[in-house]
């Protein structure tokens, strides 16, 4: 029996066990949403801007693992989607963006809503195809999947014209995939990881330096075994916050910009510095000349690119993480139980002890009838949820609060934009999140300006009963840029300041959301439980101190250990 | 350094501004680019010269590996190899001037293609050295248009 090409693309998302997509419509689609209602098994999320529906990919993807599918229209919908999948590339996450294009014969004649949508993401996906041949289309959709998720993963695009949607081919969906030049190294050099493990008993002052590689390889497990066993201190980025209990006495808490004294001093002063997954981004390693310069370097990536790009290693080992911890617990059960070979790590674990207690995360707490502190917020959040929900952010001060305050425990309980650093990204990808996990409790901790990115998604959450909370931590102010501008650009507040904002309360009761503010810190506790009671989507609009401003920080250019403290 | 790499690529649409998107996107300079089929069919080889210290070669070989439709990154430098570029020049030949254009012609092996009242066009193929030496010595009496391939180049058998 022939297909036609909208048949063959949804039954093809079957066969990769999509259980639901986000989308919007439009003329270049028009033929996949008709063939919708055909797959009742198929989950579609109507979006009400197209930057929401590749954001709720992501968030879906980021919070299951699983690969992340948003369908939109040719042009400007196409268009729409390019921040998100920016965002996504930069976070290595799965999703497979559908994009609508005119019919073939138009294809380069600036045809109505025509762009080359192909061009333009090309810097921003793993891969991308235009597929102008019906007979390749279930191919392309197998290729389409297992790139976005092998190797190190990210966005792939497939580029539809809507004569090929209409065509009619036979349906055979590839059981295998072969591509001669993608062939991801998994499996880690024996050699390697036997060196590794001797470096690692004879280190004195070692340091786990964990990114989002861990949580993508689903590496925690094993890295959490290693660090206990032998008593590692562990440090993270952003992107790898939940891959190490954060309640742990070996967590050091985060590193870099934003990061703690004790990870960034513990780096500083490492000898052996193991880093997992991680990439050393700029915000992460500070002045380069002066990141962890005693440290032997030892770097396990899937993507070979990553390695002995901004710092020098000593060690180099291309390989899927999880499976070189895996290998790593072994050889160290074998080495570690050797006499006279392990170097006992206690007092090195015991001077980054005292670094955590004497210079902890910290505010300057709230006086008296004074503003509620953000910090705070983030505090009772982990008080009321004790770690049990799943935890987006905006970007700004609200992220780097969300990422101090909170003890993520478990990966994957932790969305947030780490290398694009997207405002308007929280929102939509918790909506993604709650369309997988429907009765987990799902935050998105915003701030005023990123709240506004992608407001309107809120009729998404109300439609589809997604019961999302949106903690605004409001401050008036577009923060983290203001904070810059305080501490760099003489208080120049040039911009940053909103003082035209809506009434969230009212905006989320237009939206038939529920809305509730909190001005006085005695009732932030009793209203937050209220909002996560409520079964719909909920905002919190929390006053916060409007100059407030996240500390420790390191300013950009500097050295990591040269810090404001609060 | 200068650095020649030959990429193995599958031939389809978007192919080349992959390769040199990867380029200008990251900040890496090409030199020379040159393209066309190999004998097997769907695959073309391209070849690149690049400048850039060790680690910036590094980082764009990798970076080339990455792409889904590049099949193979050798970097020639790293081994014994025939480098010839191909160049068409047409130098002002008036009277008088002719014999001696010619006999450089001659010295050099190279051929003329085309004759106009006031003009010779050269054809010439041969390393970037060979290719240089040519123009410096035409420049006096006055090159009006050059059109060169970039560099091909293969490894040599006996290595
Ligand atoms: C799409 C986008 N535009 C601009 C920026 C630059 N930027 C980074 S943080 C920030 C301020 C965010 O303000 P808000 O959402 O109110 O959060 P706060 O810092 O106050 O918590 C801005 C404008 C960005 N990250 N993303």
């Amino acid at each position: 029996m022939e297909l036609t090409g909208a048949q063959i693309l949804l039954e093809s998302l079957g066969r990769e066990g999509v259980d639901v997509i986000f989308g919007f419509p439009g003329g270049a689609v028009i033929d996949i949403y008709h063939q919708i209602p055909n797959y009742p098994n198929l989950k579609h999320v109507l979006v009400r801007h197209e930057q929401g529906a590749i954001h709720m990919a992501d968030g879906y993807a980021r919070a299951t693992g699983k690969v992340g599918v948003c369908l939109v229209t040719s042009g400007p919908g196409a268009t729409n989607t390019v921040t998100g999948i920016a965002t996504a590339y930069m976070d290595s996450i799965p999703v497979v963006i559908i994009t609508g294009q005119v019919p073939t014969p138009l294809i380069g004649n600036d045809a109505f809503q025509e762009v080359d949508i192909v061009g333009i993401t090309r810097p921003c996906t793993k891969h991308n195809f235009l597929v102008k041949d019906i007979t390749k289309l279930a191919k392309t959709i197998k290729e389409a999947f297992f790139l976005a998720q092998s190797g190190r993963p990210g966005p792939v695009l497939i580029d539809l014209p809507k004569d090929v949607q209409q065509q009619l081919c036979a349906f055979n969906y590839p059981k295998k995939v072969a591509l001669r030049g993608y062939n991801p190294h998994y499996d880690p050099n024996v050699k390697q990881v036997r060196k590794v493990a001797e470096l690692l008993c004879k280190a004195k002052h070692p340091v786990i330096y964990a990114g989002g590689g861990v949580i993508s390889s689903s590496a925690s497990k094993e890295l959490t075994k290693l660090a206990q066993a032998y008593g590692l201190p562990v440090t993270a980025t952003l992107m790898a916050l939940g891959c190490f209990p954060g309640d742990d006495p070996r967590w050091l808490g985060m590193l870099g910009m934003h990061g703690t004294y004790a990870a960034n001093h513990g780096m500083s002063n490492a000898d052996l510095i193991l880093a997992v997954g991680a990439r050393f981004d700029d915000r992460v390693t500070g002045k380069l000349s002066e990141f962890a310069t005693k440290a032997t370097m030892v770097h396990i990536d899937i993507d070979p690119t990553s390695i002995q790009k901004n710092v020098h290693v000593d060690v180099p080992i291309v390989a899927d993480c999880r499976l070189f911890m895996e290998a790593l617990n072994k050889e160290m059960a074998d080495l570690a139980g050797q006499k006279d070979v392990f170097v006992p790590k206690d007092k090195w674990l015991a001077q980054l002890s005292e670094w955590k207690a004497k210079h902890p995360v910290k505010y300057k707490p709230a006086t008296k009838g004074g503003f509620i502190k953000p910090q705070s917020v983030v505090e009772m959040l982990y008080k009321i949820t004790k770690g049990d929900c799943i935890i987006s952010t905006e970007v700004g001060q609200n992220q780097m609060w969300a990422a101090q305050f909170f003890n993520y425990k478990k990966p994957r309980t932790l969305l947030t934009s780490g290398g694009l650093g997207t405002m308007g990204f929280g929102f939509p990808a918790a909506i993604g999140a709650q369309a997988a996990y429907p009765d987990k409790l799902v935050i998105d901790v915003a701030g005023d300006g990123s709240i506004q990115m992608c407001i309107q998604e809120l009729a998404t959450a109300v439609c589809y009963n997604l019961p999302v909370k949106i903690v605004i931590l409001n401050n008036g102010y577009l923060g983290m840029v203001r904070q810059w501008q305080e501490l760099f650009y003489e208080k120049n507040y040039c911009s940053t300041c909103l003082d035209i904002a809506p009434d969230f309360v009212k905006l989320a009761e237009a939206y038939g959301a529920a809305g509730f503010r909190v001005t006085q810190a005695k009732e932030l506790e009793a209203t937050l439980k209220q909002a996560f009671s409520t079964p719909k989507p909920c905002i919190v609009d929390v006053i916060v101190d409007p100059e407030e401003n996240v500390y420790p920080m390191v300013p950009a250019g500097k050295s990591i250990t040269e810090m404001i403290l609060v | 350094m200068r650095h020649i790499l030959s990429i193995l690529v599958e031939n389809e649409p978007g192919v080349l501004s992959r390769v040199s998107g990867l380029f200008s996107g990251r900040g890496f300079n090409i030199e020379t680019l040159n393209v066309a089929p190999t004998l097997e069919e769907g695959v073309s080889i391209m070849t690149i010269t690049t400048i850039g210290d060790e680690t910036i070669i590094e980082q764009i070989i990798k970076q080339l590996r990455k792409l889904v439709t590049v099949i193979k990154v050798v970097d020639l430098t790293e081994v014994k190899n025939v480098e010839r570029e191909m160049m068409l020049l047409k130098v002002a030949a008036e009277e008088g001037k002719r014999a001696e254009i010619l006999r450089i012609v001659d010295v050099f092996r190279c051929k003329v293609v085309d004759v106009g009242l006031d003009e010779f066009t050269l054809e010439i193929t041969g390393t970037q050295d060979k290719i240089t030496a040519l123009i410096n010595l035409m420049q006096r009496f006055g090159i009006k248009e050059v059109a060169r391939t970039g560099a091909v180049a293969m490894r040599r058998s006996m290595q």
